[in-house]
């Protein structure tokens, strides 16, 4: 018995009887609705053009996100609602929005267009990420023609609004909601959706071999580029305890459900480097879906989160059959493509440590663009500080081994040690034993270990209150 | 009140948006892949090859005509014509012909009943290789001697006897890359059959003329038995010059093999292996200049990687040596051009079309000689300056237009440049990490297509008997405002409002053998053979008019209000309609080809363009000097784009160029391996700017003058001169570099594009700290 896939769209209940959970919702908008305004610029989640809106039952209220519909799985919309370029000015007029974007250049070739109304009409309606600054909101989108100029302009003409009630949608998202978890079949493709923990064990232990999709920001490439056939897929964005995220004066606890752009803010509050780059972690479509656990739980040795979070002592833990264990997240990248999680174990949840006031905390993620890209390497220190000695160091670094990895020999030079510039140096230099990174599109070995180096000696500058980002600097005036 | 002289200026400078940007903004306007499909659809996807360099010896498709979905496979044997998709030498196959000659192409043609299906079973080729040694870089053909035509040489004066006799002499090498497209729409074609073997191909492309060529070809057709159609692109740079044709014809090749129609569309990394980018090059220079940076010889040498076929390298690299002087005298000069074939992707056509690489060069010349002098790098760019009794050319074309002296002179004091440039030395002598730099570079670029016969447009106004106006003309829309520029052309004429002109495809079956909308021309040519076309019908109206209301054909007035014909005052849709009833064609084309133009290749002399376009642009950048990581932080910029036909337009390409530009010099890497395969193939690891990447301010001024030539209502062409803008950018970086030893006399080694790695790399050996070794 396979359950349908039911969404809102415009107020239509849009049911398919036979999804393939593997199909993409670009592909059923443009070949089986007729909505061909969501554009596929890459297929891949980096490009923005398909942008649409998915709102989904928040409360009393409806949550929108931005997502890229060429990585959403049909099966991730089931009792949602769905907000397409067509929706906006089903009237026949344009939004003020659309109007002012017309008007003044935003749009060159147009192709990208639909993508960037959709991510600033969703800022307008009080979307996830609103109070994000203008040019974050639309990181994830590209346009080859403007230079962005006129978009940032019309952004600007129309600031964030927020949410809007709307319970009418309440109502209709209600009442589609599903009660249970939902399972079916396509070819022999199974799928699930449980929608409670319970279900989840249940699921993980009939099918240890099933692959977990959250928001699929990293599983839909292996669809729309791998061309690659899924047999088995569990769901786990709806089950209600893996996307929890609870803050208290010991830390954060975040269910590995819990996706990037709600973690953002509690996480910045934890401080505010990982705040940054949390907020450089893909495009805000890509955090609207990708989870802190999916992050972690892919085992990427160039995986955003984990140099950070490991840095910060945080633990990881997992579920499976013989029931709940805990680990220093370190330990659960074994090597590269190679984690300590037992056949039907499932990641579900990390904890972060609150770091003390008074931590030397310096996070720093280098890439060939600031925003929407992939590091070439990513370094977190944490150094604790005892009366102008170092008492303790917690350093790991993304993109310089095949997994995230602590840097031991570093740690041990600063252990123990005064912080003074000459400590620093001989850290910095102690690196070289801890890494032998490879040579890769991103950079090569030579540049991650003299860039390692030096965003040890940029936290003791910083720490010495010399300006250290480019990010923080204006024009001179002269 | 229109002017019959098409050099007067119109009215005012009426900044109407683009045509569609309403149906950009709504999500309605509709590119290839919008289009309903019929039911019986197949879709195709290319086998692509896996090796560089290979003889075939073998192709097992076993497994992808029995994948499911498949309804026929095909290879270079079942094409019933010429298997040749190339714009000029003959040497680009629609599928392999024998020889995998790049990573990426085209082996067989699989047609399926869907896009996901075709995909797949393109996938399961079982392809025996015997491998040939690959040329993959330029040395590698340098060493083999592989080039696609022989070197070229443009020369004026005795440079080696210059060199040897100036009082400073440098030398230097540096390189640059290439760099994608990264149009949003990706490559795509529908062929649909017609009756007696004859196929319409809706086609994503710049040269829907070419298209229909190549068509013809590889089907055995006539040109009149295929009719391309293009509405719009969703972005082209080039990249759908000569590059759309592979597409078009695999779906023209199943719709006449199959009798159905038939979709290509690439996927995005396909798109970007299979495609061809703009031209990596490497310069050699060796300059003898005086004491306040003059340069009195100049040896320059170019190296490009060409690819794998000729393409329109010859083109592109002529381009890059026409550019090699920018705006500068340079009194003794040998320009060496040598263009290397390669086992890769064919390099093609991209906004600027060889112009960015060869002004490059140049303006990494003059940093070098500033630095070696310890001079302002725009003190030595303005001492250079053409100037009168200094405005020859190396290829003998006397600037005559040149208004880069005042041009530059403006920006420098509305950019404040010298406070400016004072301020950041102070930051830097009191900052250790970060490093700022400032730089003014000029852009002058040449106007028309260097193949002189290519510089001519047709066009066709029809005016109905209810006064609504179809114009139709050869040049593509692919985002630049090329229809409505022409659009409101032709409402002047009439003196019409912009409503009332309706724009429609670009078909070759209304207007024959065009050129590429490319060179920056759309609107020189187009607008002008529009003008003439619409004026053709006005004087029939205006002729028509003064026989009915016995009048003389000069006192006929088209005006907002009105025709005015003596003392009659009729609408434009009365008067249409009159002169339907009175048998007078509302029917004509036009014509134009570009005057005063003539270029000897053999001796790279004469006068290739008809005008020169101007700019120039200050950037200021900030460097982290312990990561290689920079911001562009402002930008002005002063640009010349004749009496404008649009600002509106204009300043969108002048914006959307520049950002471009600095993408090409900062986070653009291609990046291939050892085996010469694109790693560098979808958004995820090739990085064009974003929202952010933007200088935060970035404040663009037209300049205010008309062209010197009688081009249409005396504007200047737009699309490709301001992404040299992005020159200053690179050398910004250069200067902030410099600052972690302001005392060395030396520009800093950098390469572009500017990535961290290159900056820091940069940064240790100008502080002679070099690098860590590999």
């Amino acid at each position: 018995m396979t359950d349908p896939v039911r969404f809102l769209l415009d107020g239509a209940v849009i049911e398919i009887a036979d999804a393939d959970p593997t199909g993409t919702l670009l592909d059923h908008l443009r070949t089986r609705l007729g909505r061909t305004g969501t554009k596929e610029g890459c297929a891949e989640g980096d490009c923005g053009a398909c942008t649409v809106l998915v709102g989904e039952l928040a409360g009393d209220g409806v949550a929108w996100r931005a997502v890229n519909a060429c990585i959403q799985f049909l099966p991730m919309l089931h009792g949602r609602a769905l907000m397409t370029v067509e929706s906006l000015s089903r009237s026949g007029t344009p939004t003020p929005l659309q109007a002012t974007m017309a008007a003044n250049g935003a749009s060159q070739c147009g192709f990208c267009t639909p993508g960037f109304v959709m991510s600033l009409h969703g800022r307008g309606i009080g979307a996830v990420g609103r109070e994000l600054p203008l040019a974050d909101v639309i990181a994830g989108n590209l346009c080859r023609c403007t230079g962005y100029g006129p978009i940032l302009a019309a952004g600007e003409a129309h600031p964030p609004g927020p949410p809007r009630p709307d319970p009418a949608l309440v109502a209709a998202l209600r009442a589609i909601r599903p009660t249970r978890g939902l399972a079916g079949q396509f070819g022999e493709r199974l799928w699930f959706a449980p929608r409670a923990l319970s279900e989840l064990c249940d699921v993980m232990a009939a099918h240890p071999d099933a692959r977990l999709v959250a928001g699929a920001t990293d599983v839909g490439l292996w669809v729309t580029k791998g061309l690659r056939g899924i047999d088995k897929l569990v769901f786990v964005a709806d089950v209600p305890e893996l996307t929890r995220i609870a803050e208290s004066a010991e830390g954060v606890h975040l269910g590995a459900a819990a996706r990037y752009a709600d973690a953002h803010a509690p996480l910045a509050r934890l401080h505010p480097d990982l705040g940054e780059l949390v907020r450089r972690i893909g495009g805000l479509q890509v955090r609207n879906a990708g989870t802190v656990g999916g992050n972690i739980a892919n085992g990427s040795p160039i995986g955003d989160g984990p140099p950070a979070l490991i840095a910060l002592g945080a633990e990881l833990t997992l579920r499976g059959p013989e029931g709940q264990r805990t680990l220093p997240l370190e330990a659960y990248f074994l090597d590269y493509g190679k984690q300590d999680r037992r056949a039907g174990e499932f990641v579900e949840s990390v904890f972060v440590p609150r770091p003390a006031a008074d931590d030397v905390i310096h996070i720093a993620k280098l890439s060939k663009r600031f925003d929407s890209d992939i590091s070439a390497l990513c370094g977190a220190f944490r150094l604790t500080l005892r009366e102008g000695t170092i008492a303790a160091a917690r350093i790991a670094f993304g993109g310089m081994a095949a997994t995230p990895r602590r840097a031991p020999a570093c740690e041990a030079a600063l252990t123990g040690a005064p912080f003074t510039a000459e400590t620093i140096e001989r850290a910095a230099a102690a690196l070289a034993a801890d890494y032998a990174p490879l040579s890769d599109l991103r950079g090569s070995a030579a540049y991650r270990l003299d860039a390692a180096a030096n965003l040890l000696r940029r936290l003791w500058h910083r720490t010495a209150g010399t300006p250290v980002s480019v990010l923080d600097a204006e024009a001179i005036d002269g | 009140m229109a002017e019959r002289d098409s050099g007067k200026p119109v009215r005012a400078r009426p900044s109407l948006p683009h045509d569609s940007a309403l149906l950009h903004v709504t999500g309605t306007a509709r590119y290839v892949d919008d289009v309903a499909e019929p039911v019986d659809m197949l879709h195709l996807a290319f086998g692509q090859g896996a090796q560089a360099h290979a003889r075939i010896a073998a192709m097992d498709l076993d497994a992808v005509r029995a994948a499911p979905g498949v309804v026929a496979v095909y290879t270079a044997a079942d094409i019933p014509g010429i298997n040749d998709v190339s714009p000029v030498a003959g040497d680009d196959r629609l599928m392999a012909d024998g020889t995998a000659i790049h990573v990426g192409q085209p082996l067989f043609l699989v047609a399926a009943t869907s896009h996901l299906a075709a995909r797949k079973a393109a996938r399961l080729g079982r392809i025996t290789y015997d491998p040939l040694p690959p040329i993959l870089s330029i040395e590698d053909a340098e060493a083999a001697g592989s080039a696609i035509e022989p070197a070229q040489r443009m020369a004026r004066g005795d440079a080696p006897a210059a060199l040897a006799g100036a009082p400073h002499r440098l030398s230097g090498r540096f390189a640059m890359g290439g760099q994608d497209h990264f149009y949003l729409e990706g490559q795509v074609a529908v062929a649909t059959p017609h009756e007696h073997g004859q196929v319409h191909v809706l086609s994503s492309t710049q040269h829907p003329s070419e298209v229909q060529h190549l068509v013809a070809k590889v089907l055995g057709l006539t040109h009149a038995d295929v009719t391309v159609e293009v509405r719009r692109m969703g972005g082209a740079f080039g990249g759908k010059e000569t590059q759309a044709a592979l597409f078009a014809a695999a779906a023209a090749l199943v719709a006449g093999l199959t009798g159905r129609p038939a979709k290509i569309r690439a996927d995005r990394d396909d798109d970007m292996v299979m495609t061809g980018k703009r031209h990596e090059f490497r310069v050699d220079f060796d300059v003898g200049f005086d004491g306040e940076g003059r340069i009195l010889g100049l040896a320059l040498a170019l190296a490009s990687r060409c690819g794998a076929t000729v393409d329109l390298s010859p083109a592109i690299n002529d381009r890059a040596m026409f550019h090699a002087d920018n705006c500068y005298w340079l009194p003794a000069v040998e320009i060496l051009s040598s263009r290397l074939k390669t086992n890769t992707v064919s390099a093609t056509a991209f906004r600027g079309f060889g112009g960015p690489q060869g002004m490059l060069a140049i303006e990494r010349v003059i940093e070098a000689v500033a630095a070696h002098l310890g001079l302002d790098s725009l003190a030595v760019r303005q001492a250079n300056l053409y100037a009168p009794g200094r405005d020859v050319t190396p290829y003998g074309m006397t600037v005559a237009d040149n208004i880069a002296p005042a041009l530059i002179d403006r920006l420098r004091t509305t950019a404040r440049y010298d406070a400016r440039r004072a301020a950041i030395t102070a930051f830097n002598a009191r900052s250790p990490v970060l490093k700022r730099g400032i730089a003014l570079t000029p852009v002058k670029f040449g106007i028309s297509f260097t193949t002189t016969h290519l510089n001519q447009a047709g066009a066709l106004v029809l005016a109905y008997a209810d006064g609504s106006v179809q114009v139709n003309h050869g040049g593509t829309e692919m985002g630049q405002g090329l229809m409505v520029k022409v659009a409101q052309v032709v409402a002047d004429v009439f003196a019409l409002p912009i409503a009332a002109v309706r724009i429609t495809s670009t078909r070759t079956d209304k207007v024959p053998n065009t050129s590429a909308t490319a060179a920056s021309s759309g609107a020189d040519l187009n607008g002008m053979a529009a003008h003439n076309a619409a004026w053709a019908i006005r004087d029939r109206l205006a002729a028509f008019a003064a026989r009915a209301f016995g009048c003389a054909e000069a006192d006929v007035r088209f005006t907002p209000a009105g025709v005015i014909a003596g003392d009659t005052v009729l609408s434009f849709a009365d008067l249409c309609r009159k002169a339907h009833m009175g048998r007078v064609s509302l029917a004509a084309t036009g014509f134009y080809a570009t005057p005063d133009i003539a270029y000897d290749r053999a001796a790279h002399h004469g006068r290739p363009f008809y005008y020169f376009a101007y700019g120039a642009a200050v950037s200021e950048v900030i460097v982290d000097t312990l990561t290689g990581e920079h911001r562009v932080l402002a930008v002005d910029i002063l640009h010349d784009v004749g009496r404008s036909l649009n600002p509106a337009i204009d300043l969108g390409q002048i914006e959307g160029g520049f950002v471009q530009g600095q993408g090409w010099l900062t986070s653009e890497e291609l990046v291939f391996d050892a085996a010469g395969r694109l790693l560098t193939h979808s958004p995820a690891t090739y990085k064009i700017p974003t929202a952010s990447d933007r200088a935060a301010r970035l404040a663009i001024a037209l300049w205010d003058g008309d062209n010197t030539q009688p081009t249409i209502h005396r504007s200047k062409a737009v699309g490709e001169p301001p992404f040299m803008l992005a020159i200053s950018v690179f050398a910004a970086i250069g200067q902030a570099i410099a600052a972690v030893a302001p005392d060395r006399r030396a520009l800093p080694d950098l390469d572009a594009p500017a990535t961290p790695e290159r900056v820091l790399a940069a940064i240790a050996a100008h502080r002679g700290t070099p690098a860590r070794a590999e």
